[in-house]
């Protein structure tokens, strides 16, 4: 008898320091770090002393590992750091790749990073389930309604688990020099002028349209973008929260991808190229005049700077254009709702509180927004910082984003990991011919 | 009994062997040397044991534990799934494919790989001028990292390429494929490139193994009238085949395994046609966030290497080794 009480006694003070070693994980505060159950309110991003009177520390896991980006995130912590008192940040810049594989195993630990990269929708829904993503709800109600509409795709299950820094809008680039050759004056605006402008196109040698099929997700973009455009706000939102796409709208964005890809309006060997790497990519042919267009996301042109050199990238600034994806005859889906999502930062429980919050929300300052416009990463989480925006196409895109009456989350966020991964593998199977319409529509269902 | 206490004792000869079994060692002395055998042997093995238990055997076990829940990497294990997990990867198309498609990356490199090792290692072990910078170039593409070498195919292989252009100069031009795009050819593409990059360890590991062939036996059997095919055929060949057992070792066991080229080349597509084992473990257990799934996927490849190795040892290998160890530690 005794001895069981010595073992249960052992067993607790062992379970107890276990308890603490975890709890004293991620930032190093001699005060107690408030968990998400009891975060204090902030409210500015000026100069603070916070709530946190003892000295943190707080680790960053972000996708900055080079370029313009890690600057801009190095000046914020040095600036943050001087405004703050107190709260040191620790970046650990990891590529961005490598999330897929270190997120997961940090969550299941007792020791997650305090802050880490986050893309908002399903997939921070599906990082829920760990248990250690703060809920930032208190600490960001007073500012979070500053930014664009699409910010709302971070507020998940009723709570901000999430911050985004930056947003993105999926639309047309187009070379404005070689949409001239082809003697076409102005962007398409129904479906059937894009198909019209891509006979004229290849009538002048010139390749149409540029895609990435090899990394998948740019074909979802086409089936999403037709699926926007045949489908109410209402029923996106809804298939979305619901993981379903049994609404019929969605069979027939199927049917309206299947008619536009019998004309061939893409690259030779479109499914082995990939999207972003050189000039080979289907970015670096925009980029180097060797197709017209691509359907992408606001982040193409610096992609495409990065595949030319120097001497044409001011060129380039200027042949480049944005065009909204064309309206559908018949189509229920709002016109002028667009396909985007965007990058931002999820706190864990380990982080103190709210000093976590006060560095994402510091984040979001028009100071910093406009650096983080300067590296070309994406389009401002806030925007008042549109205005410093210096290529004109980057302006229209965020121009169409801002006036956007909503925002469709790319349906690979939106929805949880497993039915949009899922999602992407059947679109790219349809675009190399592999499977139909009722594949694409029982993809998100899941395994039986 | 008696050699074998002669042998302890450290004592040689015939002498010796009468002196010892005569005497013998004192019973204490005897337990002694036993005490400080097992002293020495719990300190020599135990961290390499506890390494091995809790490196490799301690995650194969959680992996298959893992692998009876649906999990997606987040939260408790805590929906019990049995063998369903098994029982979705054995009816799933795409997976069956995967399993196809490794194997035929398999045989390919055995049909294709090994002749090809061995006419090169004959070649390359026979004197010429350049010899060594033949052999430097047939095994530098070994050295390079994987990563190098499928990013540096990828940007070869795109339509218009690299090797689109040298076909066309050589009069090949007809030929020309759409060798990343081609449902039908992707995955010989990539079995071309993977040639590329490890052909030379086999090169090497048969070089080796010609090297320590003695010449005077080759010199015999010319001498004896042997041509030199009949040499090749019933001398080299015979005394290499450790090595070449060995090296089929080694590929199949590595092709089982493929992953970091043919990922970087085509992630297994397009349209999974040329997805492997492993680059469907990884799709479904990192990008499609199944953990449960995935691990459920790497027991079974797991099952498929332990199982091969076992028969290979059992049938092919135990003549190459069968006595090296156990003779030793017997």
């Amino acid at each position: 008898m005794r001895s069981s009480r010595a073992i249960a006694a052992i067993a607790l003070a062992a379970a107890t320091a276990t308890a603490a070693a975890a709890c004293s994980g991620g930032s190093s505060s001699s005060s107690s770090s408030s968990s998400s159950s009891t975060p204090v309110t902030s409210t500015s991003a000026s100069p603070s002393t916070s709530a946190t009177s003892a000295p943190v520390t707080l680790t960053w896991w972000n996708n900055a590992t080079s370029g313009g980006l890690l600057t801009v995130w190095q000046n914020a912590i040095k600036s943050f750091e001087a405004s703050h008192p107190g709260i040191t940040i620790q970046n650990v810049p990891i590529q961005n790749e490598q999330f897929t594989t270190k997120i997961p195993p940090a969550l299941a630990s007792s020791n997650p990073p305090d802050i880490y990269q986050q893309w908002g929708g399903g997939q921070e829904e599906t990082q829920l389930a760990s248990g250690k993503l703060t809920n930032l709800s208190t600490d960001v109600s007073s500012w979070i309604s500053e930014l664009g509409s699409a910010a709302q795709n971070w507020n998940v299950k009723g709570g901000w688990y999430g911050v985004p820094y930056d947003l993105h809008v999926v639309g047309f680039w187009y070379r404005k020099d070689l949409f001239a050759k082809a003697g076409i004056s102005s962007p398409p605006t129904t479906i059937a002028q894009l198909e019209s402008d891509d006979a004229k196109l290849k009538a002048a040698g010139i390749t149409p349209i540029a895609v990435g099929s090899k990394d998948r997700w740019p074909d979802a973009f086409w089936w999403e973008y037709f699926a926007v455009r045949e489908c109410p706000t209402s029923v996106i939102q809804q298939a979305m929260s619901s993981v379903s796409l049994s609404n019929s709208c969605f069979s027939k964005a199927t049917t309206d991808l299947t008619s536009f890809m019998a004309t061939n309006p893409f690259q030779t060997g479109f499914l082995g190229t990939s999207s972003q790497q050189g000039a080979g990519s289907s970015a670096g042919m925009v980029g180097e005049g060797k197709a017209a267009m691509e359907l992408q996301g606001d982040w193409d042109p610096g992609v495409m700077m990065g595949d030319i050199p120097a001497a044409d990238q001011k060129n380039l600034y200027n042949e480049l254009g944005w065009f909204p994806f064309p309206t559908i005859p018949g189509g229920q889906g709002n016109p002028k709702v667009v396909l985007g999502g965007g990058d931002g930062f999820s706190c864990t429980n380990g982080a103190a509180e709210p000093a976590c919050a006060e560095f994402l929300q510091y984040l979001d300052t028009p100071a910093v927004q406009k650096l983080i416009l300067g590296a070309g990463v994406g389009l401002p989480a806030n925007p008042a910082a549109i205005g410093d925006l210096t290529v004109p196409a980057e302006k229209v895109a965020a121009q169409a984003a801002g006036s956007a009456p909503y925002t469709a989350i790319y349906f690979d966020t939106a929805m949880p990991t497993q039915p949009g991964q899922n999602l992407d593998n059947a679109i790219a199977n349809f675009f190399a011919g592999q499977g139909g319409n009722s594949q694409i529509i029982s993809s998100v269902a899941g395994p039986a | 009994m008696a050699r074998t206490e002669t042998a302890s004792s450290g004592q040689t000869g015939p002498a010796a062997t009468e002196n010892s079994v005569a005497a013998g060692p004192r019973p204490g002395f005897r337990r002694r040397r036993g005490l400080r055998k097992k002293i020495e042997l719990t300190i020599l093995l135990t961290p390499a044991l506890v390494l091995f238990a809790g490196f490799v055997l301690l995650p194969i076990v959680i992996a298959a534990y893992y692998s009876l829940f649906n999990y997606s990497g987040f939260g408790p294990l805590n929906d019990f799934w049995g063998l369903h997990n098994y029982k979705i990867a054995f009816n799933d198309p795409f997976f069956v494919q995967a399993i196809q498609h490794t194997l035929i990356l398999t045989v390919l490199s055995l049909v294709i790989q090994l002749p090809l090792s061995l006419s090169l290692a004959l070649l390359l072990n026979r004197k010429f001028r350049g010899r060594g910078f033949m052999r430097l170039v047939i095994f530098a593409p070994y050295v390079l990292p994987p990563a190098v070498t499928a990013v540096m195919w990828s940007l070869m292989l795109q339509p218009g390429g690299f090797v689109d252009q040298v076909m066309q100069a050589i009069g090949l031009g007809r030929l020309v494929q759409l060798w990343l795009a081609n449902l039908h050819l992707v995955l010989y593409t990539n079995f071309v490139v993977l040639t590329w990059q490890y052909i030379g360890f086999g090169i090497v590991l048969l070089l080796a193994g010609l090297q320590g062939i003695p010449t005077e036996l080759r010199e015999a059997a010319a001498i004896d009238g042997a041509t030199p095919w009949q040499v090749t055929k019933s001398v080299v060949l015979p005394l290499l085949a450790p090595t070449i057992r060995i090296w089929v070792f080694l590929t199949v066991i590595g092709s089982l395994q493929v992953f970091d080229i043919v990922w970087i080349l085509t992630e297994g597509g397009p349209a999974d046609a040329s997805q492997t084992m492993v680059t469907y473990m990884f799709s479904d257990g990192f990008r499609s966030l199944e953990f449960g799934y995935g691990t459920a996927i790497a027991v079974i490849i797991f099952v498929f290497c332990f199982v091969f190795s076992l028969i290979y040892q059992r049938f092919a290998l135990r003549r190459d080794t069968a006595g090296a160890l156990t003779r030793a530690v017997g």
